[in-house]
Parts: structure tokens; sequence; C-alpha cells
């Protein structure tokens, strides 16, 4: 099995997996805040809020790429401030794959738990403080519990996103083997190459046999969200 | 455990303006849907807040917005069973009914699973799902979960009102055995003459967002012209005599004589309150011959005062009860009633309902 593919190859993987659980473990926190924020608050802003967590959906990756090594560059504000405050360095990094790869999956992940929490019925959390239990809980006990399926969907649509994510990781963190090149990036590097066609094809069938194992599972997991409304 | 209750509230157009005081027992808020009643019930659990004024439960500031005191839905020990139950879909049946008992602290608790369970008879729900229980058995796990939270006091607002009548009777039962065993003060939501009559001790007549008249049941209903002539009533209270299995009835007695009425599932000695719709009583002055109807009571006529059409509305004392009778102007004219005379008040069996 491990000669199917080179040391590179699997690098490639492994490195594909690696950057998008972090990304979505990452910014599922942020997801589910932000997913509260526009399903309940009524604030002014909200519109423009809503307008931002969707622009990485709507503006062409490379632009995405693009802004984040503006911001996250080393010389870039963010990107200074978080080398001083936390030694944390995105550019040119796995860490600045994963960041590009959370941005480009959070539309997605917001969406999907958005949607679950407003149809949450908000009298089940009123029943939840007559019994006792003060707005943390009542959210812990009740509102997160009854957004699970919408949760789990917005993870795994957030995590499949990462695996294909391209333009906006290669724009900021370019395509160093065995740094930040994912298999999206080492499939197009082997194409570039005259003898890589075996590779990138290997690679191929494996990227397309783990989207289908996640929308598979993302399949089931709106199905039993459904089945969950109507009960 | 006594309410204090004197709040304003604007909700769009409807404007609330309530001073309640309610009493141990039962009381019952009762009027037209739309009369504000869920609201008011609202306002005492701490949903929402009202504009002005201040609730006291038994001496404890809930809500006062003059020196800005609001005590949070989830602090005031207030249980609430909701006309739709609301059960979390996520738990199961046990889980529900322990929730707001985790929430307790040990000290206050009172009252375990195991006798609430047995209370209301839900042993065999206890591993099943909500979505798996039918209407009144998730109505019942409901008032279990508002029960296990022990609260202080507890609101129940139409808790049968989305049930059909075979349901209702199934839960009545046990709504009556909280009553009489717990000594749980309740407030009880109802557009229900009926569940009012049998379950509550005093009653509030709601009517736009103002508490019309408040006292005991028999008095406010038979003063009862607001909630519509045809259902107007009085309520009265016998204590069962005899069940005959025979012939399917219960014969009850009552200081102004005995009634007979369709079966009611109660044991000898037990005190009922029944209801008499005014529409079905009719009056005999002197000593009625032989007549089919099998329910006389001596009356007297306190009042007659003259409805909105033909009919005329007849207040009675019998055995010191109130009592009213709807008989037409007519009839008020041959058989010349006046206040003071003494009448029988004949009431059709069938009439009579315990439920």
């Amino acid at each position: 099995m491990t000669e199917f593919l080179s040391p590179e190859e699997w690098n490639a993987i492994w490195l594909s997996l690696k950057v998008s659980t972090v990304a979505t473990v990452v910014s599922l926190p942020f997801g589910i805040a932000i997913a509260l924020i526009l399903a309940r608050g009524r604030f002014f802003g909200r519109t423009l809020l809503d307008g931002i967590v969707h622009l990485p959906l709507v503006m062409p990756p490379v632009v995405t790429g693009y802004l984040l090594l503006l911001a996250f560059g080393r010389k870039g504000p963010l990107g200074a401030f978080f080398e001083q405050t936390f030694g944390l360095v995105f550019a040119f990094r796995w860490t600045g794959a994963a960041l590009a790869c959370g941005i480009m999956g959070f539309p997605l992940m917001v969406r999907a738990i958005r949607l679950s929490i407003e149809s949450i019925d908000r009298k089940l959390e009123q029943a939840a403080s007559t019994l006792g239990a003060g707005r943390a809980l009542v959210f812990l006990t009740v509102t997160l519990p009854l957004a699970l399926p919408g949760i789990l969907a917005g993870v795994v649509l957030s995590f499949a996103r990462a695996l294909g994510e391209f333009g906006a990781t290669i724009t900021f963190v370019s395509n160093i083997p065995g740094q930040t090149q994912t298999v999206p990036s080492a499939i197009y590097a082997l194409i570039q190459t005259p003898e890589g066609d075996a590779a990138a094809l290997r690679l191929t069938l494996i990227s397309i046999a783990i989207s289908l194992a996640a929308l598979v599972l993302s399949e089931y997991l709106a199905r039993r969200m459904a089945r969950g409304a109507t009960a | 455990m006594t309410f204090s209750i004197a709040v304003r509230k604007q909700i769009g157009q409807f404007k609330l303006d309530i001073t309640l005081e309610t009493g141990p027992g039962v009381t019952a808020l009762f009027g037209r849907s739309g009369s504000g009643k869920t609201s008011l019930v609202n306002l005492i659990a701490g949903l929402i807040r009202p504009d002005h004024g201040q609730i006291v439960l038994d001496g404890r500031t809930l809500v006062d917005t003059e020196r800005s005191v609001f005590v949070a839905a989830g602090k005031r020990r207030i249980g609430y069973v909701f006309q739709e139950g609301r059960l979390f879909p996520h738990l199961s049946v046990r889980s529900n009914l322990l929730y707001g008992r985790w929430l307790t602290p040990r000290g206050r608790r009172w009252g375990g699973l195991d006798e609430v369970v047995d209370l209301l008879g839900i042993e065999a729900l206890l591993a099943r799902m909500p979505r798996d229980l039918s209407g009144g058995e998730k109505q019942r796990v409901a008032i279990g979960r508002a029960l296990l939270a022990s609260p202080d006091f507890l609101l129940m607002d139409e808790p049968l009102a989305a049930l059909d009548r075979e349901r209702k009777a199934e839960i009545l039962p046990y709504i009556e055995r909280l009553r009489d065993t717990k000594r749980l003060p309740i407030v009880y939501v109802s557009h229900s003459v009926e569940e009012v009559a049998r379950l509550a001790d005093a009653v509030a007549l709601i009517e736009d967002g103002r508490v019309m008249a408040l006292g005991p049941v028999g008095e406010v209903f038979a003063q009862l012209d607001a909630v519509g002539d045809w259902e107007a009533g009085a309520v009265l209270e016998a204590v069962v005599q005899a069940q005959d299995p025979d012939s399917g009835v219960t014969r009850l007695v009552h200081p102004a004589g005995s009634l007979v009425v369709p079966h009611i599932e109660a044991p000898v000695g037990k005190l009922l309150r029944i209801r008499i719709r005014a529409r079905d009583v009719t009056l005999a002055v002197g000593e009625p011959g032989r007549l089919s109807v099998r329910n006389r009571l001596k009356a007297e006529i306190v009042s007659i005062s003259e409805g909105r059409s033909h009919d005329v509305g007849i207040r009675l004392d019998v055995g010191g009860e109130p009592m009213l009778a709807r008989v037409t102007r007519d009839a008020v004219r041959d058989l010349e009633l006046v206040p003071g005379l003494a009448v029988t008040a004949l009431v059709k069996a069938v009439a009579l309902d315990g439920t």
C-alpha cells in the first residue's frame, strides 16, 4: 500500500487532512457564535456582518488569498500582531493554509448552523428558563443540542471545502512541498511536470474518494436533521 | 402562599391592566381567548416584563418597576405548565422530568421522581422520547417536569385546551389529586367553565386585559352574564350520596334537595362541584306535580334582571348558594315571579356535568 504513493504524495494527503481538520475545529466556535448573532441578534449592521461572512463565497479565491497575504503576511498588520503576541506565523506555513481554508469554509459553516438555530422553537428555551436554567445553561442544554444536526452539517461542509481549497491557499502560502503543499496544490504541481500524470491521477482518485465520503456523510446528517425537525 | 399583582403592559394595541390578589388553593384565570390571560401568566413567570407595576409572591418582590427589581424567570421558583407541553424533544421522558430537579439546589427539593411518577401515572413512559407520546401523556409529563423543579407556586396555562374530551377526562383527576395532596398554590388559566368549576377555589374573570370579577367560583359564575348568556350558569357543591351502577346514575345531596346525575366516578361522601347552566333550570311555583324532571331544589328568588333578549335572568338562593335561571318574560308575568318568592328549581338530570 505504501508503494502505491510516494512519500511526497503521502505528505500532501497528511497535510491536507491536518490543515482541513485544524481549520474546521478552530473556526467552529466562531462559526457558532456568528451564526447565533445572525440568527438571533437584532442590531444595526447585522446585514453588513452577514455580507462580510459571505464574501469568501462570492469573491475569487485569489482575491481572498491576496487580502490574507496583505493582512497576515509577516509585514501585514494582523500578521505582525499574531507573531509578536502569540509567536504565531501564518505566511508560507501550514498554519497559513489552515487560516485560508478556515476562512473559505466559514460561510458554509455559518449558514448551516444559522439555519438550524433559526428552526429551534424558542418556546422550548422559555420552558427551560422557567425550570430554573439561566441563559448560559439554556444555551448549553437546549439550544446547542437542538442545533447539533446543523452544527454537524456545517462541520462537514467546511471540512470538505477546506480539502478542496486551492486558490486562496496557493496565493497566500504558496506551494512548498512538506510545508504548504496540500493535495490540490500537489496535483497542480504534478501536472506541470512531464512525468507527473500518473501521480496526479492517483491523488485525484484519492481526492474524489475523500470528497465523496464527506458528501455522503453530510447527506446522511441532513436527512437526520429533517427527520428530527418533523418529530 | 399568595400573589399580589398590580401590573400594566402594552402589547401592540392591547392593553393589560391587572390588579389581583390570589389566595391559597387553585385560582382560575377565566376569560375568552385574547382576553390577556396568557400574557398575565407570562408576566408572573417572568417571561415578559411589565411596563409598570409590581408582582409580590408571599412578601418576596419578583418585579417592581419603581425600584428596578426584576427576578429572572429561572430564579422565581414558579412552575409553568404550558398549553402545548413544550417537552424537550432531544431528551427522554426521564431526562425531561429531571431537568428542573437537576437545577434545584438539594436543600430546596421536595417530592421525588418516584412520587411524581406515581402521582401522574407515567411509570411506563420514562424511557420513551417525547415524540412517541400521545397528547395526554405529553401533558402529564409536562406537569411532572414542572413539579420536579420543586416550585413554590404552579402556573397552568390551559393545560387541557389542546386535548380532546377523553384526554381531558384522563388528566383532570391527576390535577385534582395535585390540588388535594400537594397544597401547592396553582394559578389555572382556562376558558372552559367546566374545568374551572371542577378545579378552582377562586376565579378571576379576565376581560379585555382587566380583572372584571374576583371571588369564590360559585359567586363569580352566578354573575357571569359577561361570558355570554348562553353559557351563564352557577356552580353548586353537592356530596355523593350513592352510586347506582344499574341505572348508571350518581345520587348527590345538596342542602336544598337531592340531585340525580349521569354516573360520576367519585366515592360516596366526596364533595363535588357541579355546574348548572341557567338555560337548563325551570322554575315552578308551589309543589310541582308528576314530572319527569328528577332534580328539584328549593329556592328563593333573589333578583330578576332584564336580559338583552326576550329572556330574563333570575338569581336564586338555593340552600345559601347562588344559582341562575333563565326564563321568558311571559313566564315572569304569568307566574308572578318577584324577589322573595319561594319557588322550586327543576333541573334536567342530563344538564348536570361534573367535568
